[in-house]
């Protein structure tokens, strides 16, 4: 059943053994420790668990790991920081507007902002809305994440 | 000893939280011989010593301990605002600890918006005892009057420059004297912290991924765990087949069958996740009493056997209403609603077969009541059990937290030694959770039209209770329920449960009645956001726009005249001046509400702007505004997260949100199914704060959701002339 997998995450390259079913958050989670993408309802209706396969916002709960090797390059929450420490500006943009509350929410909405500026630089309010659609939150900062992404968007 | 008994009743009923078990410690002596007006604040009663809540750090530092948890309401960083004031320190020199056992106090739940209340105002008043402790062993050292000396970060300065450093004092020990009143509080004046937005740090390490959830935590060994529930409530174990769920699925280390309750723990996480699914498909349980269906909801509350209280009453019904005078009456309801935490509960639990102890990390909003609930739940000794509060995903109440740490720690004592942890499925969570409660509301009053004021009022209720936290006692938690020898919780008719919260309208009327029936509904149900504030609230505030719209008048204006509270009528007058000059296009409307959390808590006005598609009945809320008095603000920037965050949620429960079940169980087992506001949805908000420096601060938390509720339901009324009084406002009940 397990098999040898290369993975490429956060610019590393990883082999691992492991049953190539496996969804691709509990590898990043469990055998890569890292903790960005979360675990919200394993059915892709929450975005908790995003992910950026080769720059595009993915939920990573139901993606089985076998499909994101090949060199498929996989950004969790934790590649955004510069290797000197400094955030990523869509990151520093909600630490600026103090747009969390429990903060569970977090990694969706900011790889997916990541994504969206990607494509639309400039992204109308109503752009930013379906950037963000896949993202649940339920302490409901969606107003202070909203104009995190125009700030981001500004300042790059 | 009268005097703490009677203040620990009263918080009972503002908090809502059952406590069972409490016991004083020895602040009953220092209250005795106070007076009243000396109280101590907040949790200081119960732990009066100022070690209890801070700790004098070497280099300037200190560490403040607060039996709160932090639910993404900023309580850290509330906190250590409040003591880096009193100790002038800089904010980032405070370390907070949350709630412990056996290292915090016991500050039982973090509930009812009374963090700010009772955490802070304790630390408050601990760190201002700590620095006149400071100054006065100062004092001789460096041979000065303490009103000669100042506190600075590490020392006790003189003005001349001499100094003795915090260390030299303390000599290793901590102050371990009591706060005693009157507590020598900086005057505000002075403050350098407290009133300012001080941003969270925690936020800065969620966005770099640092660990800090439970759901993060690693420990060397640690296995996964997962839970079978039963299709239904009352549906039970027939057959499991444990030997063929190890054949079908590698990994699985142990399985746990006690009564109905079923779990499996696995070496690898995903290997649990599949045994689960195996289960699931495999296991066979009995049908169990089927859910009752044959009434809708609201006549079924209505006609279930319940106790009944008379809230309030006074002036005469007797007599029939006035010639011309405006008789009006109304029923609403409002539907089960989900916590609907964004990540599942989880914890994990690690059992020690040699000292019979067990160590559980949890996001349960009380650490000291589940350490009690689970000591009695395994038969341990509760001085053996070790909670510790670690944050979770947002839970705006009693969720699955304490039951799911309840499911870890049965799972870990047939795995003795290994950190287990348990991860509640999305099903697990939306089906089990205990709901935020059903509630039916009938309200009628007259209205004299010459005044254009309300003459007699009356509102009527029926509801679950909204408080079934386990509260030191084990048969609250779901699994103790399902057990071969269960533990069923007694059916509570106490009314403690926050049922009839906000019933009694803030405004004052000559003649009224509130009567609540406590009755026990279909579904399980704990503490949601508000209690039966929510409910009550959308009724008695549409019914208030119901009646302004009857006898003709503006809605602000009869809301004013029927206030004597300053505060409540300013934040009325201010939501009012946010809006002005907003323009109101066709099948638009505006709609305001207000209240008082608690009717002794945070004021707080509401409007909201919909639009109302006449094709569809397709609801769509642009803009909510909100002005908010909660007392003296700690931070402003907080205060308003919290309220903005309410808004919205409270507008998604009001337009889009409602538990469904069939006779077989709930059938909302998934977001799809209880589709919460996504991006595309959310209003943008916005939130005026009243501070009021000089009052004492007020808990804020829950005060925005009954207003929003009832603001919605008045601006869809304004927006398309539809008055919806059954939540939710879904299109189909605006169309034909
Ligand atoms: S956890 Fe992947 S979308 Fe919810
Ligand atoms: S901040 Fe809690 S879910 Fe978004």
């Amino acid at each position: 059943m397990e098999a040898d997998l290369t993975l490429l995450v956060n610019g590393q390259q990883h082999i691992l053994r492991l049953d190539p079913e496996t969804p691709l958050l509990y590898v990043l989670r469990n055998n890569l420790g890292l903790n960005g993408p979360k675990f919200g309802c394993g059915l892709q209706q929450c975005g908790a668990c995003m992910v950026l396969l080769d720059h595009i916002a993915w939920p990573s709960c139901q993606l089985p790991v076998r499909q994101t090797t090949g060199g498929v390059a996989i950004t969790t929450l934790e590649g955004l920081t510069r290797p000197d420490g400094t955030l990523h500006p869509v990151q520093a943009a909600f630490v600026q507007e103090q747009a969390a509350q429990c903060g569970f929410c977090l990694n969706g909405m900011i790889i997916s902002a990541v994504s969206l500026l990607k494509q639309y630089p400039q992204p109308s309010e109503e752009a930013i809305r379906n950037g963000l659609f896949r993202v649940l939150c339920r302490c409901s900062v969606h107003t202070r994440a909203i104009r995190a992404v125009q700030r981001a968007a500004a300042s790059g | 000893m009268p005097q703490p008994v009677t203040s620990r009743r009263n918080f009972l009923k503002t908090t809502g939280c059952l406590t069972i078990g409490f016991v004083l410690l020895s602040s009953s002596e220092l209250l005795a011989d106070a007076p009243k007006a000396d109280k101590l604040p907040g949790s200081l009663q119960d732990n009066p010593r100022i070690n209890a809540w801070l700790e004098l750090l070497p280099n300037g530092r200190a560490r403040v301990l607060t039996g709160k948890i932090e639910i993404g309401q900023g309580i850290r960083t509330a906190v250590a605002q409040v003591a880096a004031e009193e100790l002038n320190l800089p904010v980032e020199a405070v370390e907070v600890t949350i709630a412990e056992t056996g290292r915090t106090p016991d500050e039982r739940y973090t509930a009812g918006s009374a963090s700010i209340e009772q955490s802070a105002m304790a630390i408050r008043h601990a760190a201002a005892a700590a620095r006149q402790k400071l100054l006065e062993l100062a004092a001789p050292v460096l041979r000065l009057k303490v009103s000669q000396l100042r506190l600075e970060p590490g020392a006790v300065v003189a003005s001349s420059g001499r100094r003795v450093s915090v260390e030299q004092l303390l000599g290793g020990r901590q102050l371990t004297e009591e706060v005693r009143q009157p507590a020598p509080l900086k005057p505000k004046s002075q403050y350098q912290h407290v009133g300012r937005s001080v941003p969270r740090q925690d936020i800065e390490h969620m966005v770099r991924a640092e660990p800090y959830y439970v759901q993060d935590l690693r420990f060397p060994g640690m296995v996964h765990a997962r839970v079978l529930r039963p299709p239904s409530y009352e549906a039970r174990l027939l057959q499991f087949d444990a030997d063929a769920l190890r054949r079908a699925v590698p990994g699985v280390l142990q399985t746990v069958v006690d009564g109905s309750f079923v779990g499996i723990v696995a070496e690898q996480e995903y290997q649990a996740l599949r045994a689960q699914d195996y289960g699931r498909l495999h296991t066979q349980w009995s049908a169990g009493r089927p859910l009752p269906i044959d009434k809708p909801l609201p006549e079924l509350l209505r006609s279930l056997p319940g106790t009944v209280k008379d809230v309030a009453s006074k002036g005469d019904f007797t007599k029939a209403p006035a010639a011309g005078a405006l008789t009006h009456q109304a029923s609403y309801f409002k539907p089960y609603l989900m916590h609907g935490s964004i990540g599942p509960s989880c914890a994990v639990a690690l059992f020690e077969p040699g000292a019979q102890a067990l160590h559980v990390w949890t996001h349960s909003q009380g650490v000291y009541p589940l350490r009690e609930s689970l000591a009695k739940l395994l038969n341990l000794r509760s001085d053996n059990v070790h909670v510790k509060g670690v944050p979770g995903s947002g839970c705006y109440g009693h969720n699955g937290a304490d039951d799911v740490a309840a499911d870890a720690a049965l799972l870990a004592r047939a795995v003795p030694g290994r950190h287990v942890r348990l991860q509640w499925s999305r099903d697990d969570e939306h089906a089990w959770e205990p709901y935020g409660s059903a509630m039916a509301f009938d309200l009628q009053a007259r209205v004299n039209p010459n005044t254009g004021r309300i003459t007699h009022w009356q509102h009527e209720l029926w509801s679950d209770t909204h408080s079934t936290r386990p509260a030191g006692s084990p048969e609250k938690l779901l699994a103790a329920q399902y057990l071969a020898q269960p533990q069923l919780p007694k059916v509570e008719d106490d009314f403690s449960g926050g049922i009839h919260r906000n019933a009694e309208p803030y405004y004052q009327f000559p003649a009224l009645q509130v009567r609540a029936h406590a009755v026990q509904g279909p579904l399980r149900v704990s503490a949601l956001r508000a209690l039966g504030a929510f409910g009550n609230i959308f009724a008695l505030e549409s019914f208030m726009e119901e009646l302004a719209v009857l006898a003709r008048q503006d809605p602000y204006e009869f809301r004013l005249r029927h206030l004597t509270d300053e505060r409540a009528k300013a934040v009325i007058r201010r939501v009012r001046e946010m809006v002005k000059g907003q323009k109101i296009a066709e099948n638009e409307g505006l709609g305001l509400a207000f209240a008082r959390y608690k009717n002794t808590a945070a004021y707080c006005a509401v409007v909201a702007k919909v639009s109302v598609d006449p094709g569809t009945g397709f609801v769509r809320v642009p803009r909510i505004w909100a002005a908010i008095d909660a007392g003296e603000v700690i931070n402003p920037d907080g205060l308003k997260n919290q309220t903005e965050g309410g808004l919205t949620q409270a507008a998604s429960w009001t337009l889009n949100e409602e538990v469904l079940f069939n006779a077989q169980g709930i059938t909302t087992r998934q977001w799809e199914q209880y589709p919460i506001f996504r991006f595309d949805e959310v209003p943008l908000v916005e939130v005026a704060v009243l501070d009021r420096p000089t009052e004492p601060p007020l808990g804020a938390g829950e005060a925005a959701q009954g207003p929003t509720a009832a603001a919605l339901a008045n601006a869809v009324f304004h927006a398309c002339g539809k008055r919806v009084r059954h939540l939710p406002i879904r299109p189909e009940k605006l169309v034909g």
